[in-house]
């Protein structure tokens, strides 16, 4: 089985977000960077489905100098292979995004039965990407999916709507996008690791047609908190205590 | 909700930071009787987010430096008392031959600093004790017991809450520091977000951030933040059924720079083998902005991949399990100093603004305590020179100069370091003004203190052939490296003529004004009162009656005295001088460190040299010992000391730095048809005053040892009251637990057939090998060691208690894992070479 992974990086933030100084951006100088949870599902998937019906698993991800880390981290979890559509930002219009994965896929060539992509990235949210990319290349597409199964060239999902339930069944080759949830990623072993360094990836220029949304700027809102508080300690603490507790709807 | 914390108003002290240091030190105040102290951390309790947070928090006990070492011992000891200490053993393997050397070399450490029971282990022996190591790997290991892991964060909070028990504390966390402010050179509040706080005294103990809170108050703390590499792989089937934090030995893999311990059902592997990745305490990013904490900088795994290969070549049954997985990965921030050494004590530039800064776990507590007893009482229990912060020249406070070493010293975290080992980055910073003669008669330089300084010179390598074995040659690589047969050939040149060596480095301040006597006689030991020409040799006490230094002193007029002292403790002697100056400003202290160079001249055809250049009257009786006067020689006036460090007739001659290469050339032109040689520094501080049984600072003298134990009483005390005093007086009553000896090699041949050379730091042991302690728990161990060429003898220093003082007195001496025969030759200062002094004073 042949089974597309689509990743994007994104930094991993602690609770105050700095943007440059233009505010167009977050400013990345002292973050590292790591893949949104769905994603981390969605390539879990491809891992258990290749162990499952054999294969490989191909990363396809769009970003600049440094990503290589984030595809590294996941060749170290399963994932064979990977093409890197090289392009200045990993905050590319989804159109475009769509475009350009759609343009690297075609040109890989590898006639893929499942592309995988999580339903929304963990910056933009934009939850359009994969539905796009399905578009570009002309397959059917479930999203949001938190179940899934594949036989007989067919994948059966599920989706979580409301309290509800839906099933569907895609007939493959399909572009599926998963949430968190889906399954527990496994974390990279040492083994992993020292596999993941020879695994190929393939760099292709990145053609990426002009935003058609444009960012006007990004603010952080302002924060109420003010970190913690020492309520005291013993005995004397105890009101204090219930106060808070009061006040987050833990006791009325 | 509690109401918003603020700051009070005042203090008697403010300590900065919450981590173990910080911690501890509040502590130990409140336990010495101090009150009314405050705590400030910009992050919250109990972990602000330093790096005590991240510690990997085991300790080895055994380091090749005595204070260290001492510092960790005192730690585990409260670590101990506090409950939080899990003992599980630790062995440090070798993968090589000359790691087995330096294994050996260890328990030579473990033994001279009383870490007990210790041993060399087989691959069999190691792999009994860590079963999940592949013993095919290593050679061999050194076996700890004591090794244990802490619960630093623990630690941290019970003693806060003693302090706060004790009614002497209040922390105050999520509180930023603003400002330091600064009257008169006196530390007089700390600014916070909370609210000014007024007070004299102000402890940066902020670990990776305490730069930038220094900076605040105009004082340098020269670490910088760096990065040590772990993860956490697990879990583990083989831990499965481990209780508790800890429970097998903690491996240290030493050859490939890493370490391997069992975390509860996990594996924690780090390394120190990484590139130096080094950031700047402005760049580390607020508790708020960072994804883990402020110290836990996102993981680099390319900065890991070999040592993914090394630790599973180690340990491949459970870091090569394919199911164990990667479960927590961080660049840890910690501190690196450019010599690897902690910085603790008063800063030089602003008085009551204390640094207790790079330390780590293993050293906290007890750091606590000494820096507690230095600000309470005037000194900590535990000899701390080599961590003063005073101990900084200038050139070593800047960023270059700490990048530049930090980035060399990183990778030997865990390296084999030799004694004589030499820094190559950021030399030739401090150049002599002979240098160029030096570098064309083919010195090779050793470091002081920046200075380039000639060690031996390649130009008298035909001498070596000249005096034959006479020059002791060392065959083996470990004795011999970073040392010279040429050395010893110069040292006995010298003493059939005469050498010319240069003392530049020496750090030179001179006291004047109405209240100079005052300061001099305060400080020194000696009598200071003396008539105007003398030159007074003499130990400088610390409050304890310990050695804080060992100087020259000359008086140059009524109100006038030149200190003369070893550059490497030159500038942590110049605060001690500067603290005693009077308020009034009776007195100052000007430095010529920089202005004044000084050449010496020894031999017997010293005097011959020196007359032909001067029409001064340089006889005996012209120009006695131990008095110094301004001769002109040639062009030039020269300040011409008579004493010696090398144990014959000459002077040091102190002129002007810029004047001082024609005073080389002057010298050397006249030495040549007296059989003048330049002699490097190995001659001056090794061969030549061993040989004279001369003490040296930071070796023999410390503030653990006594005047009376080092021998060096005179007979007479002075009137004057002096720092000291009260403590010496009472150590010239009682009977000394150990002396200052001086000790010869009788056999120098190993199992295998080669002659050794103890290098120095060896412990000293009774026939049947056991470890010799005094009366006050201090081991016996090789202070120094070195070639005596004049006596065709090695001679080892070392303090030995009364019953083993004995002239003929027969010891033994490990080095390298191998037993030596040793007999006390000398006990007391007496020379072994011209015991009467008779080429000095003639």
């Amino acid at each position: 089985m042949e089974i597309c992974v689509c990743i994007k990086r994104y930094p991993s933030l602690g609770s105050a977000i700095v943007l440059t100084e233009d505010g167009m951006a977050i400013d990345t100088d002292k973050l590292g960077f790591t893949l949104s949870p769905h994603e981390e599902c969605a390539v879990e998937a491809a891992v258990q489905l290749k162990e499952e019906h054999g294969g490989t698993v191909t990363l396809v991800t769009l970003g600049p100098e440094g990503v290589e880390e984030q595809i590294r981290e996941q060749f170290a979890i399963g994932a064979d292979r990977a093409i890197w559509v090289r392009s200045e930002t990993t905050d590319v219009d989804p159109q475009a995004a769509a475009a350009a994965l759609g343009d690297a896929i075609e040109a890989d060539g590898t006639a893929f039965d499942l592309i995988l992509l999580g339903s929304e990235s963990a910056d933009n949210a934009n939850a359009q990407t994969g539905v796009r990319l399905a578009h570009r290349l002309g397959r059917p597409v479930a999203t949001a999916v938190k179940g899934m199964t594949i036989a007989d060239g067919t994948a059966t999902v599920e989706r979580a709507v409301g309290t509800m339930r839906e099933v569907y069944t895609v007939p493959l080759p399909a572009v599926v996008t998963v949430k968190d949830g889906l399954n527990i990623p496994r974390y990279p072993s040492v083994p992993g690791r020292i596999k993941a360094r020879k695994k190929p990836i393939e760099e292709v220029a990145g053609n990426l047609a002009d935003p058609r949304i444009e960012l006007i700027g990004l603010t952080v809102p302002v924060r109420e908190s003010k970190g913690a508080q020492d309520l005291g300690a013993g005995d004397e603490a105890a009101d204090a205590l219930v106060d808070v507790m009061k006040q987050i709807g833990v006791l009325s | 909700m509690a109401e918003e914390l603020k700051a009070p108003t005042s203090a008697k002290c403010v300590v900065i930071g919450a981590g173990i240091v910080g911690n501890s030190i509040v502590y130990h105040l409140a336990r010495l009787g101090w009150s009314d102290i405050v705590q400030v951390d910009k992050g919250p309790l109990p972990n602000p987010g330093g790096s005590t947070g991240h510690a990997s928090n085991f300790i080895f006990p055994t380091d090749h430096s005595k204070e260290i070492t001492q510092l960790t011992l005192e730690s585990v000891r409260q670590y101990r008392e506090m409950g939080v200490f899990t003992e599980c053993g630790g062995i440090e393997v070798a993968r090589t031959e000359e790691r087995m050397q330096e294994l050996h070399r260890r328990m030579q450490s473990a033994k001279s600093f009383e870490i007990e029971d210790t041993a060399m282990l087989t691959p069999a022996e190691v792999k009994e004790k860590v079963p999940y190591i592949d013993e095919e790997v290593i050679l061999g290991g050194f076996w700890t017991p004591s090794v244990g892991v802490v619960d630093s964060l623990r630690a941290g909070t019970i003693m806060r809450e003693r302090a706060q028990e004790m009614g002497a504390l209040s922390s105050l966390p999520n509180t930023e520091v603003l400002d330091i402010e600064v009257t008169d050179g006196k530390v007089s509040a700390v600014v916070t977000d909370r609210g000014t706080i007024e007070t004299d005294c102000v402890v940066v103990a902020c670990g990776c951030w305490s730069p930038r809170i220094a900076a605040m108050a105009g004082a340098a703390i020269p670490l910088t933040p760096a990065v040590h590499q772990m993860k956490d792989i697990g879990p583990v089937p083989f831990f499965a059924d481990t209780k508790g934090d800890i429970e097998w030995p903690i491996i240290r893999d030493m050859d490939t720079f890493m370490y391997e311990r069992q975390h509860g059902t996990g594996l924690e592997i780090g390394s120190y083998a990484h590139r130096a990745i080094l950031y700047e305490a402005d760049e580390i990013p607020s508790n708020e902005q960072a994804a883990l904490s402020p110290t836990e900088m996102p993981f680099t795994q390319e900065d890991f991949d070999l040592q993914d290969e090394h630790a599973m070549e180690l340990m491949p049954d459970i870091v090569g399990d394919e199911n164990i997985g990667e479960k927590y990965a961080c660049n840890g921030l910690l501190s690196l100093t450019p010599d690897g050494a902690p910085i603790l004590g008063e800063t030089p530039e602003v008085k009551g603004l204390w640094s207790a800064a790079a330390v780590w776990i293993k050293e906290g507590p007890g750091v606590g305590k000494a820096m507690a007893e230095w600000i309470v009482e005037g000194e900590p229990e535990i000899d701390l020179h080599g961590a003063d912060i005073a101990r900084f020249y200038e050139h070593q406070k800047t960023r270059e100069h700490v990048v530049a070493r930090t980035s060399e010293g990183f990778i030997k975290t865990y390296g084999i370091i030799h004694p004589g080992e030499q820094w190559t980055a950021n030399r030739n910073v401090r150049l002599s003004p002979y240098y160029e003669q030096q570098k064309a008669l083919g010195a090779v330089f050793y470091e002081a203190a920046g200075w380039e300084r000639a060690f031996w010179y390649e130009v008298n390598a035909p001498l070596v052939e000249k005096f034959g074995d006479a020059v002791m040659p060392r065959t083996a690589e470990w004795d011999s490296r970073w040392w010279s047969p040429i050395i010893n050939a110069e040292h006995l040149q010298m003493r059939e003529t005469a050498g010319m060596i240069d003392l530049t480095p020496f750090a030179i301040f001179d006291i004047t004004g109405p209240s100079a006597l005052d300061v001099v006689q305060r400080t020194a030991m000696r009598q200071m009162d003396v008539a105007i020409g003398k030159v007074i040799y003499t130990p400088v006490l610390s409050p304890r009656g310990g050695f804080k230094s060992d100087l020259t002193i000359m008086r140059l007029g009524k109100n006038h005295f030149r200190v003369v002292t070893g550059g490497a403790h030159g500038m942590a002697d110049r605060k001690w001088f500067a603290d005693q100056l009077p308020a009034d400003g009776t007195a100052q202290l000007q430095d010529l460190t920089s202005s004044m160079t000084t050449l010496g001249v020894w031999g017997p055809n010293a005097r011959a040299i020196v007359q032909s250049l001067t029409t001064a009257d340089m006889s005996h009786e012209g120009h006695p010992f131990g008095t110094c006067r301004v001769i002109e020689m040639g062009s030039l006036r020269v300040l011409a000391s008579r004493i010696s460090y090398v144990g014959d007739l000459g002077w040091e001659l102190y002129l002007p730095m810029e004047q001082g290469a024609k005073l080389w050339d002057m010298v050397w032109e006249a030495g040549q048809q007296h059989g003048l040689i330049a002699v490097g520094v190995g001659v001056y501080g090794t061969t030549g005053r061993m040989e004279k049984g001369y003490r040296a600072y930071g070796a023999e003298l410390d503030t653990e040892y006594t005047v009376v134990e080092a021998g060096m009483a005179p007979k007479k005390v002075k009137e004057a009251d002096f720092i000291g005093k009260e403590a010496y007086l009472k150590h010239r009553e009682e009977d000394p637990v150990a002396l200052m000896c001086t000790l010869s090699v009788t056999d120098h041949t190993s199992s295998s057939g080669e002659k050794r050379y103890m290098l120095g730091m060896e412990p000293i042991l009774t026939l049947d090998g056991a470890p010799i302690t005094d009366k006050s728990g201090r081991r016996s161990f090789v202070t120094s060691a070195g070639s005596a060429p004049s006596l065709g003898k090695h001679l080892l220093m070392a303090y030995l208690p009364p019953e083993h003082a004995v002239e003929g007195k027969e010891l033994l001496v490990e080095y390298l894992g191998e037993r030596y025969p040793v007999v006390v030759d000398r006990v007391g200062a007496t020379p072994l070479f011209d015991p009467n002094n008779e080429r000095i004073v003639s």
